[in-house]
């Protein structure tokens, strides 16, 4: 990676700007709620219920939110494995957001789990492990999240390599090159994990399958959500690169999410093919003619359009549509997994959900935390793509 | 590069026949019996006369709380309307024109149990002997995917506790001292005072306890005595979800009594399928296949990028 460290530099500047402090309120009002939640219990702050036991702490916080933290493993697949080494100035920023929204996604498991004081013995107990999808998704998503600070953590080096203390300097040198040349396999748990828990994310409405509507209860489930996820990481490297070009004053890279943005238009496309495909085959078409075939035709509808509107290399090379295809991207892979977890879950009329203002505080302030983070780091540590035009050719 | 693109085709390859592998077998894969003691109970809702004695005696054998219901008052009310975090059983009513039916709802001890298949860390466990599926705090961390997953919505949860439990009926586990004996009447059953409460307050018998074995044989001799009797001339809970060890026999459609129409297959066979497909049908060959696949296709493209950048130094 040494020799890409060049095009990285810290955005610098004021932090405590007034959006800067809106995000720490709102974030510290998420804290508040939280705190009163450990103390009076799940039930003080949520409309969490005995037949919905899962709401939006899970299916956005978690479900969603590590999705749009699959912006790395999206970019890496492309740029390791595919060997397009043109996307590697998206690589930095994709990991930063992929660490934030995983990390916040774990905050939100330990304050939507009733007993989190036992979450350590998840990982320890091997005896006890089960073969629970969800034992899979736990012990992928901790291992991940470490994968991604080792995987970040050459940008806190290279700004220890420029301090001043020589001690400080020798041991940020040889942290650097023992990662250099460890990278490969680091980078190959980084694609294998998000692959396994992606998955397993999908797995896991298999298990309330009578609860769940026929149009999302198919054993591919997994192989949508694992491709769903690479979608929305495509999306969510357009939208963090355009806005990092114009809140940040960076070079854009518009040529290059162009031709991101015409792999994701495929691989969006194929998905919702192969959504409609699943579903014609199994002879569920019959259950469109409802109100779940709206939220249906709103997943597989969104990517369509998407799609369809990247196609055009005269629209796709435009900053504008990039951004609009890159939002309709990100809203069909939401749709797509809140319906999984939130929509298409029925246990009995007689239950309702719809998330209580308390509880969306929480997931409000924990938004609100990923983004005052983001901007935090690139502007302390080199994430983002430096000024100079200096491209990397490769 | 082409090479490289081979590599990656390989690696989805791995993923897409690890995942296509286990569309398929769902119904190949093997069946789980109940064990050969298990234990269960026989509900006859065309004998429950809604007297509600089992709920208060299910309470005083599991030192449930009262629940005061929408009424809101502790101390004057006992009134749960469904099953909750104080309420481990429950009577309920259907009714329908003239037609009406009680309905006594608690655990069904599936044979095959899809909260189980849901816990992490076996928190939630099928006794190998009597089938009973327990809970166990120490390994539990709250995550009510059993929640999610139980097809009868019996698992609870304290949502207005700090330190809360999964609250479930356990067929009343803890009160057995002594084993089972065959008594008089042809069942097997805990002495008093030892097994399941609600079945030895029963004043008419609606509910009774026994081996399911002996239970399911009695619940066919009903059906056999009284032709034309009994919904569709089958006891709910025989193959129902993959068997369960509670069995239901009732005048009205199951369905209006809140028993779902599942299929013969147990509940967690579809998930169970996909994930030991990808991970255990050969132990972890899928995931360790494709780190060595990632793990060589990355260090190559690392070596030809050095390689070149080293050519394209010389060069200069």
């Amino acid at each position: 990676m040494s020799h890409h460290e060049a095009v990285h530099a810290p955005v610098g500047g004021r932090l405590m700007t007034r959006p800067f402090m809106l995000l720490l309120a709102i974030a510290a009002v998420g804290a508040v709620v939280a705190g009163y939640r450990f103390i009076n219990g799940i039930g003080s702050v949520s409309n969490l219920s005995n037949g919905y036991p899962w709401g939006i702490w899970i299916a956005i916080d978690v479900v969603v939110g590590t999705a749009i933290g699959c912006g790395g493993y999206a970019v890496g697949l492309l740029v390791y494995i595919l060997n397009k080494g043109k996307y590697h100035p998206l690589v930095r920023p994709a990991v930063l957001t992929s660490l934030l929204g995983y990390g916040l996604a774990v905050i939100a498991v330990v304050i939507d789990l009733g007993r989190f004081w036992g979450l350590w013995k998840v990982p320890i107990y091997v005896w006890r492990w089960s073969h629970s999808p969800q034992l899979e998704v736990a012990l992928c998503v901790a291992a991940y999240a470490m994968v991604l600070v080792i995987e970040l953590s050459p940008a806190l080096f290279e700004k220890l390599r420029s301090g001043a203390a020589s001690g400080t300097r020798r041991f940020a040198e040889g942290a650097l090159r023992l990662l250099e040349k460890n990278f490969f396999w680091i980078l190959a748990l980084g694609l294998l994990l998000p692959t396994m828990h992606q998955s397993s994310l999908g797995t896991m409405m298999l298990l309330p399958g009578p609860k769940v509507h026929p149009l999302w209860f198919t054993p591919w489930l997994p192989l949508l959500f694992v491709v769903n996820c690479i979608i929305m990481g495509f999306a969510v490297v357009t939208l963090e690169a355009t806005f990092s070009a114009v809140a940040f004053g960076r070079p854009r890279e518009t040529r290059m999410l162009a031709a991101l943005l015409q792999v994701a238009a495929w691989v969006a496309l194929g998905w919702a093919a192969f959504r409609v495909i699943v579903v014609a085959l199994s002879g569920k078409l019959g259950y469109l003619a409802s109100g779940f075939g709206v939220a249906f035709l709103a997943e597989v509808g969104l990517l369509v359009v998407a799609g369809v509107m990247l196609l055009s290399e005269e629209r796709r090379s435009q900053p504008v549509w990039q951004v609009r295809a890159a939002i309709l991207l990100l809203l069909g892979g939401i749709v797509h997994r809140v319906n999984t977890y939130l929509v298409a879950f029925r246990p009995g009329s007689h239950f309702s959900y719809f998330p209580a203002v308390p509880e969306l505080l929480i997931t409000f302030g924990i938004i609100a935390a990923e983004v005052a983070i983001y901007i935090a780091v690139v502007k302390t540590l080199p994430i983002l793509q430096g000024p100079s035009p200096a491209k990397t050719a490769a | 590069m082409a090479l490289d693109r081979r590599s990656f085709i390989k690696t989805v390859a791995v993923g897409g026949v690890a995942a296509a592998g286990t569309a398929l077998p769902a119904a190949a894969s093997e069946r789980p019996v109940a064990p050969e003691g298990a234990m269960g109970m026989l509900y006859d809702a065309t004998l429950c006369i809604g007297c509600k004695t089992c709920v208060v005696a299910c309470k005083e054998a599991n030192d449930l709380k009262p629940d005061p219901g929408p009424w809101g008052d502790e101390r004057l009310y006992d009134a749960p309307l469904d099953l909750d975090g104080n309420t481990k059983n429950i009577i309920k009513l259907y009714r329908e024109g003239d037609t009406y039916s009680y309905m006594k709802q608690q655990c069904m001890h599936c044979v095959d149990p899809a909260c189980a298949a849901a816990c992490m860390l076996h928190s939630l466990q099928k006794d190998p002997v009597t089938g009973v599926v327990g809970y166990d705090p120490q390994y539990c961390v709250g995550c009510r995917y059993c929640q999610m997953s139980c097809p009868f919505n019996v698992t609870k949860f304290e949502f207005s506790k700090a330190i809360p439990l999964i609250v479930k009926c356990e067929l009343c586990r803890h009160r057995v001292k002594d084993a089972a004996v065959r008594g008089a009447d042809g069942f097997t059953r805990y002495p008093k005072g030892q097994g399941q409460a609600c079945c030895e307050v029963c004043p008419r018998g609606a509910v009774i306890s026994g081996r399911r074995d002996e239970l399911l044989a009695e619940a066919k001799r009903r059906i056999a005595a009284a032709p034309g009797k009994y919904f569709e001339e089958r006891v709910y809970g025989e193959n129902d979800g993959g068997g369960t060890q509670v069995l239901y026999l009732s005048r009205v459609p199951f369905e209006d009594l809140g028993l779902p129409k599942l299929g013969t297959e147990g509940v967690p066979r579809t998930a169970y399928a996909v994930q030991e497909g990808i991970y255990y049908k050969i132990p972890f060959a899928a995931p360790i296949g494709m780190f060595a696949v990632l793990a060589a296709v990355i260090y190559r493209n690392k070596r030809a990028e050095r390689v070149q950048g080293a050519e394209g130094e010389a060069k200069r």
